[in-house]
This record gives C-alpha cells, sequence and structure tokens, in this order.
C-alpha cells in the first residue's frame, strides 16, 4: 500500500488519485471503486453521480486551478488535495491559505505532485497537514524536512501570530 | 545598527545546518541537481562560468566594520582574497569551492551574516537608501521599516516559490537614492496630512528585458498595514504571475497586462481579507526595531571646522576629493563619507581584503564602526567628523579608496559580465577599464560634472544601464562582442529609461563613442547644465549624429 506522511507520521493510505489522461472526458471517464481524489472538472461534470455513490471521494486543484472554485462545495469533500506539477510551482502555498484561512476549511489537506523533503516545513505553514511525498524519494527520510526552523517571523496557519506579536506577549518558543 | 537576538541567530545556525545537509544530500546522491537548484540559490550559490559564485546579503546595505573584516578573512581563506559588491548591496564571492560554501555561511553566522534569498525566486534582500539615518533630506529613516521587512520576508511560508525573484527597495527621504521606482516594488516612506506615517507603494518596475518604470498602486499607505498589504500584493502575484516564461514572469509583466488600476483592484479586494489581521504592524513592535537604529553618540560640533577648510585651501587634491567624495550630514559637524571602489585598472566594486580590513579599520576610528554599501558599488562611511577628513582622506588614499570620481563619469556601475558571469553576451569589465583609461584625466572629469554611465553584460541588466545617463549593453551577435549604447537614463525621483542611440558597436569603438557623447556635451552646454540637462535640452539627434560620425553602419536584427 501506497504510504504517506499524515501529522507528520508515515501512515498507509488507501486512496487513489484520479487524473485524466489524453482523451478522456470529465464526463465519461470510469470512477474507481477504492476512495478517490477527482480532479475539478469531475467534480464540476458528476457531482450529484459523486454526492450518490457510497465510495468516498475527495478533490484535487492543480496548481492553476484556485480554492474560489470549491469554495461553497468543501463539505462534500472528504479530503482535497493541491497539486504541485513542479516543486518550484509556489501558488499552492497560495491556495492552501486561503483554504484554510478564508474558507475555513478543517479537514484533510494533502499536497500531492512533486511533493519533497526540503519543502515541508513551508507547506506545512500554510496548512498542509497531508504530504504524498514524491514516490521516488524515502518518505522517511522526508520526515526531517519538518524540523528545519524552531521558530518563525510570519503569521501563517500553523503560528496566526507573527513572531513580533508573541514577543511582545513575552512567549516565543524559546530565546 | 540592528542587532540580533537569540531568536535571529538560532534561525541563522538551523539554516546554515539545513543547507549543510541539502549540500551533503547533493554530494550523497539523494538530492538531485535539478531539485538542489532553488534551494542553493535561496542561499546565494550560483554555479557560474569558472565554478561556483557565492552572493552573501548584506541586508539594506549595513555593514559593520567587524562585519567587513570577517569577509575579507574569508575572502582570503576560501577566495582569492578579493570581494565583488552588487548593484543590490551584496557582495559577490566568485572562486568559492562547492564543498566548502556550507563552512563559509557558518563563519559567516558568526557575525550574523548569511546569503538568506539573495537569489532565486523569492523575496530578495531589501535594498535602501546608502545615507539612510545622515541624509538631510530624509524625512522617515528607512532602516527600521527594512529590517521589519527583512524578518517578515525571511523564510517566507507563502512566497518562497514566485514566478520570478522580487525586489524591494525603500526610501525615506526627498530625493529617492534607493531606484525604488526599478523595482519590483517600491516603498517612499511619507506621511500624511495629519502627520499618520506611512508610504506611497510603486509597482512593477524592473530593468532587464523589459524596462519599466514602477507605477503607484496606492497614494498613502499608513504604516501599520505595510506587511498585510505587501503580502495583498504578493498574494496576487504568486498566483496570477506567469509561469510559462521566465521572461515575462516578473510582477511589471503581470501589472502591464491586467493595467495598473485592475492590478490595484485586485489587491484591494485581495487586502480586504488581510487588513487589520495578526500581520498588522504594531507601533510597538516599529519602536522597537526602530531603537535599534538610535543615532550614535555625536558630539556637539559646528560645521566646516577650521582642519577641513584649511586642508581644503591648501591641498588641491583633498578638495577634489572632498568635493565628490563628502556628502552633507544631518548633524552640523558630520559628514557622510563615499570610498571609491572605481579607481583606475580595477574592476568596478571589487575590493580586495587588505581594502576591506582598512575599510573596516576607517570605519571604526571615524565612523561609530559602521560601514554602508552603496548601490552604485561604492562603501560609505555614513557618520564622520568633519574635522577628520583630511586624517581619513590620507589613510584612504594609501588603500586606493579615495579616487575623487564620485558621482562622475569614471564612476560606472559595472557588472561582473562575460568573464564570469554566465548569462553574460558580452563581457563589461574590459569596456569599463577602457572608458576609465581614456577619461584618466581628473580636472576634466570634474570639468564634465555629473555624468553617469553604467554598463550591463546582458539583458538582465544587473549594471543599470537603462537608467544611466550613458548606458552600455553588451549583445552577442553571431558570437561576437558588441555594444549597444543609450543616452538619456536617469535615477532618482524623475528616473527615466534611456534611449538607444542606434546599432550597436564593436568593442574597440565604445570609448570612441562615448567620447563622442561627451563632446557634444562639452561643445553645447551653458555654464549651468549637467550632461543630463543638455541632453534634455537638445535631445538624442546631436548625440545620435556624433556617434555614428563616419561609421557605416546598418541596423541588423541583432539591434
Ligand atoms: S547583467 Fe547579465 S552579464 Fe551582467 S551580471 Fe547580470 S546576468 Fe551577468
Amino acid at each position: 500500500m501506497t504510504e504517506i506522511i499524515k501529522d507528520a507520521r508515515v501512515v498507509d493510505d488507501a486512496w487513489q488519485t484520479l487524473k485524466l489522461a489524453e482523451g478522456d472526458a470529465a464526463e465519461t471517464v470510469a470512477l474507481p471503486a477504492a476512495p478517490t481524489l477527482v480532479p475539478l472538472a469531475v467534480w464540476r461534470a458528476r457531482r450529484d453521480e459523486l454526492l450518490a455513490r457510497q465510495t468516498p471521494f475527495g478533490l484535487w486543484l492543480d496548481s492553476h486551478e484556485g480554492p474560489e472554485e470549491i469554495a461553497d462545495d468543501l463539505k462534500h469533500f472528504a479530503l482535497v488535495a493541491v497539486n504541485f506539477p513542479k516543486f518550484a510551482d509556489g501558488r499552492g502555498y497560495s491556495t492552501a491559505r486561503l483554504l484554510r484561512e478564508r474558507y475555513g476549511y478543517r479537514g484533510e489537506l494533502r499536497a500531492i505532485g512533486d511533493v519533497l523533503r526540503d519543502q515541508l516545513f513551508l507547506l506545512r505553514r500554510c496548512g498542509f497537514d497531508a504530504f504524498a511525498v514524491r514516490a521516488d524519494k524515502d518518505i522517511r527520510d522526508a520526515l526531517a524536512g519538518f524540523e528545519v526552523f524552531s521558530e518563525r517571523y510570519q503569521s501563517a496557519v500553523d503560528e496566526p501570530l507573527p513572531l513580533f506579536r508573541r514577543r511582545a506577549a513575552g512567549e516565543p518558543s524559546h530565546g | 545598527m540592528y542587532r540580533y537576538d537569540s531568536i535571529d541567530r538560532q534561525l541563522l545556525q538551523e539554516r546554515v545546518a539545513q543547507y549543510r545537509g541539502q549540500i551533503e544530500r547533493n554530494l550523497a546522491g539523494t538530492l538531485s541537481d535539478d531539485e538542489l537548484r532553488p534551494l542553493r540559490l535561496q542561499n546565494g550559490l550560483y554555479i557560474q562560468r569558472h565554478g561556483p559564485m557565492l552572493r552573501i546579503a548584506i541586508p539594506y546595505g549595513i555593514l559593520a566594520a567587524d562585519q567587513l573584516r570577517k569577509l575579507a578573512e574569508l575572502s582570503r581563506r576560501y577566495d582569492r582574497a578579493v570581494g565583488h559588491f552588487t548593484t543590490r548591496h551584496n557582495m559577490q564571492f566568485n572562486w568559492p569551492k562547492f564543498e566548502e560554501t556550507p563552512n563559509i555561511l557558518a563563519e559567516l553566522s558568526e557575525v550574523d551574516m548569511h546569503a538568506i534569498q539573495t537569489s532565486g525566486n523569492c523575496i530578495r534582500n531589501i535594498t535602501t537608501d546608502k545615507f539612510a539615518g545622515t541624509a538631510p533630506d530624509e524625512s522617515s529613516d528607512p532602516r527600521p521599516i527594512a529590517e521589519i521587512l527583512r524578518q517578515w520576508s525571511t523564510f517566507h511560508p507563502e512566497f518562497s516559490f514566485l514566478p520570478r525573484k522580487f525586489k524591494i527597495a525603500v526610501s525615506g527621504s526627498t530625493e529617492d537614492r534607493s531606484v525604488l521606482r526599478v523595482h519590483d516594488v517600491g516603498i517612499e516612506l511619507i506621511d500624511a496630512a495629519d502627520g499618520t506615517p506611512g508610504a506611497r507603494i510603486f509597482v512593477g518596475g524592473g530593468l532587464g528585458r523589459t524596462p519599466l518604470i514602477g507605477q503607484v498602486v496606492r497614494e498613502f499607505l499608513p504604516r501599520q498595514h505595510l506587511l498585510t498589504y505587501l503580502e495583498a500584493i504578493l498574494r496576487v502575484y504568486n498566483r496570477y504571475g506567469r509561469r510559462d516564461n521566465l521572461f515575462k514572469a516578473r510582477i511589471k509583466i503581470l501589472v502591464n497586462a491586467l493595467g495598473i488600476e485592475d492590478f490595484s483592484k485586485q489587491v484591494e479586494a485581495e487586502w480586504a481579507h488581510l487588513k487589520d489581521g495578526p500581520a498588522t504592524l504594531t507601533d510597538a513592535e516599529f519602536d522597537r526595531i526602530a531603537a535599534h537604529f538610535a543615532p550614535p553618540a555625536y558630539a556637539t560640533l559646528g560645521d566646516d571646522p577650521a582642519e577641513y577648510a584649511s586642508a581644503r585651501a591648501s591641498t588641491p587634491a583633498f578638495a577634489a576629493w572632498a568635493k565628490r567624495s563628502v556628502y552633507p550630514h544631518r548633524v552640523p559637524g558630520y559628514a557622510a563619507v563615499t570610498l571609491s571602489l572605481k579607481a583606475p585598472g580595477k574592476a568596478p566594486g571589487d575590493i580586495t581584503d587588505v581594502q576591506m580590513d582598512a575599510a573596516a579599520d576607517l570605519a571604526d576610528r571615524f565612523s561609530f564602526g559602521e560601514l554602508r554599501v552603496a548601490h552604485e558599488q561604492n562603501l560609505v562611511l555614513p557618520n564622520v567628523r568633519q574635522a577628520d577628513l583630511p586624517a581619513l582622506w590620507a589613510e584612504a588614499r594609501a588603500h586606493g579608496l579615495a579616487t575623487a570620481n564620485i558621482g562622475l563619469l569614471t564612476d560606472m556601475i559595472c557588472c561582473p559580465g562575460g568573464d564570469l558571469c554566465s548569462l553574460a553576451n558580452a563581457r563589461s569589465v574590459p569596456i569599463a577599464l577602457a572608458v576609465h583609461e581614456v577619461f584618466d584625466d581628473l580636472d576634466y572629469l570634474h570639468d564634465l560634472g555629473e555624468l553617469s554611465l553604467n554598463i550591463s553584460g546582458c539583458m538582465n541588466s544587473c549594471g543599470h544601464h537603462h537608467v544611466a545617463n550613458i548606458g552600455v549593453l553588451g549583445i552577442d551577435k553571431n558570437d561576437e562582442e558588441w555594444y549597444q549604447i543609450s543616452i538619456g537614463g536617469r535615477q532618482g525621483n524623475a528616473t527615466r529609461i534611456g534611449k538607444i542611440l542606434g546599432p550597436s558597436f564593436r568593442a574597440d569603438e565604445v570609448t570612441a563613442v562615448v567620447q563622442a557623447l561627451v563632446a557634444v556635451y562639452v561643445e553645447q552646454r551653458t555654464p549651468t547644465e549637467r550632461f543630463i540637462d543638455t541632453f534634455d535640452r537638445l535631445g538624442i539627434e546631436p548625440f545620435k549624429a556624433r556617434a555614428y560620425q563616419g561609421r557605416d553602419r546598418r541596423k541588423t536584427a541583432h539591434d
């Protein structure tokens, strides 16, 4: 079974990600019987069908797809994922913060695609709590990516108060 | 200057450990070169023509004497005993060994220095006025805001993988000396009519392939909203800036595509959600940071003391130097002094280890132990007693730091170009040296007066050639080095992009063309005109005609 990182631990994962291959149409592509992350186009084309099925489903956004597209639908998804086609494509960081901070999404938020150890710290700061580390990488090794910095200057999802506000209140993590 | 506390230091240590691990994993084969690339760039490490280049940050250009000594020592131990100052207050080492770069960063961290975000598609080193805190025309000290922005931008969780690099400049004076209008964001600190501190925000300026002057996106932003407003700008850019074409990925392209009004609307809509949130700056935090920049213990002195006046009267070489290198100070009896890194025969902005040590000693003796890096690639001693100027001059001169050419034609801004940079189309340093050789007569230079000549080795425009009175740009024509020359650019409040004269020139023609342009000025000027004023009055034609006189030049596809 595939493994992912969830809440900073390696766990088994049964979810499949449905990607539209060349020639696939959102309207007709076969939906797997397993729990599946569907792309936005499939959710739009087959909303009622997905909601009627017994199989859990989630939604994945590609890097160019904004969270406002699904803001009103979040309650229907067992999980939401954001794809990183390349790790240097940083749009997903904004997507994650918006889902958490603006649209109030509380469920699992998973980074998929080119997800690597050296980005985990920042991804978590932006609200991701699950990470499908790229398959050719050692997922246990990637866990070290969370242990990089002991403090943060800015406010973000993991720490809403910027360091200067916590300093003023006398409670930064150390120092 | 800002003193790191235990948290700042801890983060620096952790950054070094992170980087060391990344380099080790790369050498061990578990982190590919492509995966390492954006990571090492965010620590200033390039792989260049002859090997690695390390770009060390000098946040908003402020250096303590001990930090400069450290740079001198590191340049001796890890490089060829020379460093190069860039137009963005950074220092480049051109010959470090790849495996040794973690050690260099570890040693830098001992003096609270680093190479964080000196490259890569992230928020880069914040730049400002070289005379910050001392200039008579300054209404707001830009240093506290620059430090607040340094902390805010360091390892920003959301904006570390932007479409492209992002440069911010801050200025608080009447006349802009930070070229803020050609930055991705320019922050001009101003007070509202009722005294509320704040800023005018420019966006979308930049040089490079598509040079553009920044536009005002907000006339007045109260200071406490600075961080949330910047986050709104950056979020719009991060989400909608182009990522399909490297040359169209800067924010200026997005601003231009949307138009400033639409862009501004998008930013305001985003900001409506962030405004008054936790990132809102507090007065307490501003004051805490500002306290680090409290004025040094100035003595009560008068302007133009006898020692200074008599040295000027008795020593013409000193008087010439003082005229160019001594800048007025807000405190009576003090001056800001520019140490020229534009000596004849030297690559502009280069400084040897011995000079670094000497400049550090001068700072300790004469300027409360502090220096500034000017974007024109010189050093500044910000707080010198006027009475000390003769002694300072004598020592600076002994170390080749007192060329009397600040603001003159040979005070050229020049990028490293084809000698070192792998992106170059042509070499730039040999052009600078050749021009300097032709204009080596100081009396003549002084007579020509203020004139900026900047050189870039390619369209990336690190040498700011677009905003120079005379700009030189290296281009590659069928594997030969050619140079396109522009005229009429300027920096400051009236920042303007120069106009291209016409078809480009061979390397061996450039000095003659510069001489031709200067000759038109000398013949046509009125007694009070600077080069740029004569250009503004006459327009490009007479300059163009003289530059191409006797040259048969047809436009080619490369021009
Ligand atoms: S302008 Fe071009 S050649 Fe010069 S340093 Fe920049 S990238 Fe290199």
